[in-house]
């Protein structure tokens, strides 16, 4: 291509005012070999564009990414509030136990504390039966002797 | 690959299937995502960890993909809007204070290093940008994207488009005058 057509493509590529096709044959001069000495100062840009175009995204393309390690965290989400309410409800359904047997000790303790007092008067009540059964072997010997 | 169980085994014809007619689809553009991103991020891991997030995304949104015009410029519209939020959080906190620091000395090695490389000095020349331009920029001349793909993208009008780029290449200019005439640093 002609130098000042070059030269006037290069003003209007400062302007913002050139098209693609219009850069890319400004990028083929400057990438070439015969660049004008004056305009070699722009030869970097150009060439640095082209270079710049050819870097790669190298690592992997991540297949089935979070998908299933979202299902799992959801796994972990319930069984945390499994355990939680496992815990929560175990522990009331515990005291309330404990509560029972509670009740239940003093329930007994109660009982055996009547049945105590039931059985001591019971014994009291026997002691004076016993004095009835002397009266009875008394009263057995005087009728002998007569 | 992830760990399968039994009754994923049994879905696999079908995901398989999905994977690679999603590998078709996304295949041509990845290396944009990566580029755009790079430009934004510079750093080569945070650009390669944003473009698997990308991916990721469109992954998860593919039963909806066939609505979008463009998957590639809806692609592009999220990798731009990930990168700028990525540098806005980054501002917030105080990486910046450290990046800078960290950088101010390294640029200097950096500097000597690159002497010869004229890539290398480009890419400098180009992160200095703010980064709409920067973005502009990278879509045309990296790119070559059209004037209305631009627009779409980057959301603006077409004349803002146009000055954003013409500044873009006119500082890249003066950056290299500059350099060629006080000599390579």
């Amino acid at each position: 291509m002609e130098l000042s057509n070059i030269e006037k493509l290069l003003e209007r590529y400062f302007e913002g005012a050139t098209t693609v096709s219009e850069e890319n044959e400004l990028k083929r001069y400057f990438t070439g070999d015969d660049v004008a000495t004056h305009l070699q100062g722009y030869t970097p840009m150009f060439n640095y564009f082209s270079k710049a175009r050819e870097e790669r995204y190298t690592k992997q393309v991540p297949l089935r990414p979070r998908r299933y390690a979202n299902k799992y965290r959801w796994i972990s989400v319930a069984a945390a509030v499994v355990l939680t309410f496992g815990i929560y409800f175990g522990k009331q359904y515990q005291d309330r136990k404990q509560l029972e047997r509670e009740q239940a000790e003093y329930a007994y303790q109660e009982t055996m504390k009547a049945f105590g007092l039931l059985a001591e008067n019971f014994d009291r009540g026997r002691e004076k039966v016993a004095y009835l059964k002397e009266f009875e072997t008394t009263k057995q010997k005087i009728y002998n002797k007569n | 690959m992830l760990v399968t169980i039994d009754n994923e085994d049994l879905e696999q014809p079908s995901t398989t299937m999905e994977q690679s007619e999603f590998l078709n689809v996304v295949m041509p553009f990845k290396d944009k995502l990566y580029r755009l991103a790079k430009r934004l991020l510079v750093s080569r891991e945070e650009a390669e960890d944003a473009t698997q997030e990308i991916l990721m995304r469109l992954w998860t949104k593919k039963g909806t993909m066939g609505e979008y015009k463009s998957i590639e410029a809806f692609a592009m519209t999220m990798t731009k809007n990930f990168c700028l939020d990525r540098l806005k959080s980054k501002q917030a906190g105080n990486m910046k204070l450290v990046h800078s620091n960290y950088t101010d000395e390294s640029r200097s090695l950096q500097g000597q290093l690159e002497a010869a490389d004229s890539v290398g000095w480009m890419e400098r020349i180009m992160e200095d940008l703010p980064e709409q331009q920067k973005m502009v920029l990278q879509l045309r001349d990296v790119e070559q994207y059209g004037f209305e793909e631009i627009c779409e993208l980057m959301d603006m009008k077409p004349t803002a488009v146009r000055v954003a780029l013409s500044r873009a290449r006119k500082t890249v200019r003066e950056a290299l005058i500059k350099k060629h005439n006080y000599g390579i640093v």
